[in-house]
């Protein structure tokens, strides 16, 4: 188990003073003029060797992507932070940004210098209201005793913050369909390349990173990238936020160490699965998008990067979503396309309209409307759909129905069966 | 311009690294399939049909529209890229997005008109699966209305948003767009308005599917069964290269064609719709006027009554708006051998015009695309050239200022006002006379309502002077397809002149023109392919063939010369403009040294060098520039405008020009009130 010392974010809860007083109490906004001064190189460089991976989903490793900025160009550079939190079972950074909102503003300014940025947007999700006021407060403290602004932490740079509300739309979650709704413009990504280093937000060279990966730099910088690297297995350092809801007796977010098994995550920090381990079906990892695992990869299963991928899943957000026997595991996959065929921006065709037509067969595999032939085709549609696509979201859409096939496909034989003995009895009736 | 060396499936060539994958292909031979990528809009890169595979690269399919050659990364020995057109990932990727678009377009092309030649049919022929397995309900949704001239059927639309990308990009509109998200998302007009374009036509011609199609030419042919034709357009001074289709003896619509001199590929509404008014309202038989009635007679007792007329002497010449060079060099011979005068009929000037750098310039349209200044001289390039208008958008968009003096419109992009006097242009010229940078790439559009002002001839020598000292441009924005070819053959445009001339004959010889004001008691022979204004004016009449009926020659407002051909037959008795002053010359006594047509253009190239080479500019001498005077006229420049829709004879007969008319009067209407 997680250290209390080695916490990131000691109040991530909200049960401690949440004053500028407070913070600065534990250590926020102390030193930071000593860390600008460490200069970009040194930033870089602590982030790059305390092997930081980017908190958003794909495990990026966030030194290197600083690195891509260009230097030396003319063009005003951003950094732009993706607080749009949508992801089904996802709900990490709404708790940096409503208890530990000054955390993500000091690594706002310290990655922000360290990438020669004069801005940062902090782009937040339309349905986080409160988390929003939170987060502006803390904007308008940070201004105010002179954090940020002109002559930030009295370093001589000018850094500014601002927050954007967005509008509710998952696809404003993909970077560069969140530059262009803080452009102003309808939320549809954008053709990579350019990538939004090269050409972001008003074509300026741009990094887009999570809430958590820029939250954890200050004290990375502060602690030292060797620290961070002591947690965790090789290639998937430091601490993680995990936000376990589902079939577990006390759904919770919690600061963990990296690659901490997936079994003492819901023991220790959530009670257990109701009914107990054995009642235990399967897990979906890393929010919605990744497929799932069943209950037996679940008793070995390490919550890091690259143990997830060796069993085709992903950790994702590292939002557990945890289903034990009670679940209709197909209906709770159908539930996921549905969100996905609303969600899709209808830009280009494979997902516009392949999340429709796998949500449709969905349906019908609830019920067992359907032929064993089709869950094949089912495949291949997914196949279709994955790496097709502008963006990710396509490939979102297709995993965990993939997963589902992969583990569960008894289930779903089972099912059509049922169904179609049931009309044959029906109709000798 | 760098180059990058990329090897397709298995040639190794060299490219620009500046083009895209799918350009690249194009040049090697290899034709990719796509649905949303296209050549003169942005890239939207949204139809995926283009995906190719580049080896080496992420595991998964490219979009090759998308995808610049430069972004390509060497191989792991640093070999060349390698981009993979043919492969079984590629074929697979194409399967499946055809079979994503097929899923919700409905199976009705035995009733669509774009069956025949329909991007989605041959493609799907081409790389699709060849059967359905999406058995759920189909998408349904509601079509809208766009005004007279496209007809929608959005349940065939695949959303590639080209149309939305011409409207916003190139015609300057902001009513289309797309709404909805995912599998509801759909191409609209923002609050069902209807296209507010003149190159609202040209959506047709870029939809890949059947969602938007022509109304006027709905269900009345297949593309299989069309002979095409190709040849000009007439209907303003670009010359826009156009394909007629005719279906027996009747023109079924009209496309265009690409000429990047020219038209790129747009044509205006005008051009493309106005058919329908070649079959109405023609002269089909020879009339005489007998005590006020038109009477048919046959071409041997007209042509009689002509010559005797004409005999007597004092004939005037009037060229109309849609002549062509041969029939305006017959004339201008038959003038010669009576020693009478020739006007042209629908330019008034107030100066003499006789040489060409003087009437025509030195500019080129295309030049349009590299000016950072651009200046628009009493024009409405909008009306009185709408694709040449398109092409100054495209100059604006790409960061150039436009500059307008008098006629105050929505050009669809933004311009700064000069003033509306020839005062307040000099006033201008005074300001930023001695900066050469600004003036290195300016171009002068100068409009009809400039060349009437009173003091054209000193404003144009200004101009002239810019375009001397800076090497500026200069064009004069001709609006009728004659004016440049009359010109170069001796017609007069000086009012003054002209005036003095239409008193004084007995006889007047008009070649189409319908704007022609004459005194009681002067004989007004006819020639023309509608019964139009000056028809019912005349006293014998002529039928003649009009534009799509003969082989002709014209040039444009650049001094471009181009063939228009023969796409149907005249109507009745018509005939061929050269043919009926041919005939008219012997009536008279008269012998040309020539017989047919190509007779005719022989002694027309040796006579006149500068319309001599097809599709050609011929640079012309530069005629110096006098001394200059200031200008100091304060009067606002003439209102020189016509009717846009109903601005010749064949628009005037054309009912979907005069519903067009209409729409844009109540338009106006609702906008005045």
């Amino acid at each position: 188990m997680l250290k209390e010392k080695d916490k990131i974010f000691p109040n991530i809860y909200g049960f401690h003073d949440r004053s500028l007083k407070g913070v600065m109490s534990r250590g926020v906004w102390v030193d930071t003029k000593a860390m600008i001064s460490r200069g970009s190189d040194d930033i870089i460089k602590t982030i790059k060797d305390s092997g930081l991976r980017g908190r958003g989903g794909a495990g990026f490793p966030t030194g290197l992507k600083w690195s891509f900025m260009p230097k030396g160009t003319e063009k005003p550079k951003y950094l732009v932070i993706n607080a749009d939190e949508s992801e089904p079972g996802t709900c990490k950074d709404r708790e940096i940004l409503r208890h530990e909102p000054h955390s993500l503003l000091e690594g706002c300014l310290l990655a922000g210098i360290a990438m020669g940025c004069s801005a940062a947007y902090i782009y937040i999700r339309g349905e986080y209201v409160r988390e929003r006021e939170q987060l502006e407060i803390a904007i308008a403290e940070a201004y105010e005793k002179g954090f940020i602004g002109k002559n930030a932490c009295k370093s001589g740079i000018s850094f500014d913050v601002y927050s954007h509300h967005g509008a509710g739309a998952y696809i404003c979650g993909e970077e560069t369909a969140l530059l262009e709704s803080l452009e102003g413009r309808k939320g549809m990504p954008r053709m990579k390349p350019p990538f939004p280093a090269g050409a972001g937000l008003y074509g300026c060279p741009t990094t887009v990173n999570n809430v958590e990966s820029i939250a954890v730099v200050p004290t990375i910088l502060k602690r030292g990238s060797n620290w961070f690297s002591s947690l965790g297995r090789k290639n998937n350092h430091g601490t993680k936020l995990f936000a376990i809801s589902g079939h577990v007796n006390s759904p919770c977010v919690v600061e963990e160490e990296m690659s901490i098994s997936l079994r003492d995550l819901i023991d220790k920090h959530c009670g257990g699965v109701t009914g107990g381990w054995n009642n235990l079906k399967a897990v979906i990892p890393g929010g919605a998008s990744v497929p799932l695992i069943p209950k037996s990869v679940c008793d070995n299963a390490l919550m890091d990067f690259d143990w997830l991928k060796e069993q085709s899943s992903g950790l994702g957000t590292a939002a557990v979503i945890v289903m034990d026997q009670s679940t209709d595991i197909i209906k709770a996959i159908w539930r996921l396309s549905k969100f996905y065929k609303h969600e899709s921006c209808g830009q280009c065709t494979p997902c516009r309209e392949g999340t429709g037509w796998m949500m449709r067969i969905m349906e019908r595999l609830v019920k067992g409307d359907a032929s064993v032939d089709e869950i094949d085709m089912l495949i291949e549609i997914t196949k279709q759909v994955e790496g097709h696509t502008i963006c990710a979201l396509g490939d979102a859409a297709a995993w965990p129905i993939q997963g589902l096939i992969r583990h569960f496909r008894n289930e779903v034989e089972d099912r059509i069966m049922n169904y179609s003995t049931r009309k044959t009895v029906q109709a000798a009736e | 311009m760098a180059t990058k060396t990329i090897k397709i499936n298995d040639t190794i060539l060299d490219f620009d690294e500046n083009l895209t994958i799918i350009q690249a292909c194009e040049l090697a031979g290899i034709q990719i399939p796509r649905f949303c990528y296209h050549e003169r809009l942005s890239i939207a890169g949204n139809c995926r049909m283009c995906l190719v595979e580049v080896v080496g690269g992420p595991p998964k399919p490219t979009a090759s529209c998308a995808m610049q050659l430069k972004d390509l990364r060497p191989g792991t020995n640093g070999e060349p890229p390698q981009v993979l057109t043919n492969s079984e990932m590629v074929e697979n990727a194409r399967k499946g997005v055809m079979e994503f678009l097929l899923i919700n377009h409905p199976l009705d092309c035995p009733i669509c008109d774009q069956g025949g030649e329909c991007d989605l049919q041959d493609q799907a022929m081409s790389f699709g699966l060849g059967e359905t397995r999406y058995t759920e309900d189909k998408r349904t949704v509601e079509d809208y209305d766009l005004g007279p001239l496209v007809e929608t059927h959005m349940t065939r639309c695949i959303s590639c948003t080209r149309c939305v990308r011409f409207t916003t990009e190139v015609a300057g509109i902001d009513q289309m767009g797309q709404t909805g998200r995912g599998e509801d998302s759909e191409i609209v007009t923002y609050l069902s308005h209807t296209l507010d374009s003149e190159l609202q036509g040209n959506i047709i011609d870029l939809c890949p599917v059947g969602a938007l199609t022509s109304k006027p030419y709905a269900f009345t042919a297949r593309p299989w069964e069309l002979q095409k034709t190709d040849t000009i357009d007439v209907m303003d001074g670009i010359g826009c290269n156009i394909r007629v289709d005719s279906k027996g003896n009747r023109v079924m619509r009209i496309t265009p064609r690409e000429n990047h001199l020219v038209n790129e590929e747009w044509i205006s509404d005008k051009s493309r719709f106005v058919w329908d008014g070649v079959r109405v309202q023609r002269l089909d038989t020879p009339l005489k006027k007998v005590d006020g009635n038109f009477m048919p007679t046959s071409w041997e007792d007209a042509l009689s009554i002509a010559s005797k007329r004409m005999e007597n002497g004092n004939t005037t010449f009037v060229a109309g708006d849609l002549v062509n060079v041969e029939a305006l060099y017959t004339a201008s011979k038959l003038s010669e051998y009576l020693g009478s005068a020739k006007i042209l009929g629908d330019l008034d000037t107030s100066c003499h015009l006789n040489e060409r750098s003087v009437y025509v310039g030195n500019g080129k349209i295309e030049d349009l695309d590299n000016m950072k200044n651009i200046f628009l001289l009493g024009t409405n390039p909008r009306k009185e050239a709408s694709v040449v208008n398109a092409r100054i958008r495209k100059a604006w968009i790409n960061g150039a200022d436009v500059y307008r003096l008098g006629i105050q419109e929505n050009l669809t992009y933004d311009v700064k006002e000069l003033g509306v006097s020839l005062f307040d242009l000099q006033f201008f010229l005074d300001k930023m006379g001695s900066k050469k940078s600004f003036w290195t790439n300016a171009i002068f559009l100068v409009g009809y309502s400039f060349l009437s002002s009173k003091a054209a001839d000193t404003a144009l020598n200004t101009i002239r002077s810019y375009a001397e000292k800076f090497n500026a441009k200069f064009l004069v924005l001709h609006q009728n397809a004659s004016a440049v070819g009359s010109l170069d053959l001796g017609f007069e445009t000086d009012v003054k002149v002209k005036q003095e001339l239409i008193k004084e004959t007995k006889t007047i010889y008009n070649l189409g023109c319908d704007t022609l004001e004459v005194d009681q008691g002067t004989f007004v022979i006819y020639q023309g392919s509608h019964g139009d204004k000056g028809a019912g004016s005349a006293d014998l009449i002529f039928p003649s063939a009009c534009y799509l009926e003969e082989d002709g020659i014209f040039v444009n407002m650049e001094g471009r010369m181009q063939y228009a051909r023969k796409a149907i037959q005249p109507p009745g008795k018509a005939k061929e403009n050269w043919k009926i002053l041919r005939a008219l010359t012997e009536k008279l006594g008269f012998v040309q040294n020539w017989l047919d047509l190509n007779g005719l253009r022989n002694a027309l190239f040796d006579e006149f060098p500068l319309i001599s080479k097809p599709g050609e500019i011929i640079e012309v001498p530069w005629k110096a520039v006098k001394k200059q005077k200031k200008l100091n006229s304060k009067t606002s420049l003439p209102i020189y405008v016509k009717n846009y829709y109903l601005s010749n004879s064949i628009c005037r007969a054309s009912k979907t020009m005069g519903s067009l008319a209409r729409a844009r009067n109540s338009l106006n209407l609702k906008k005045a009130s």
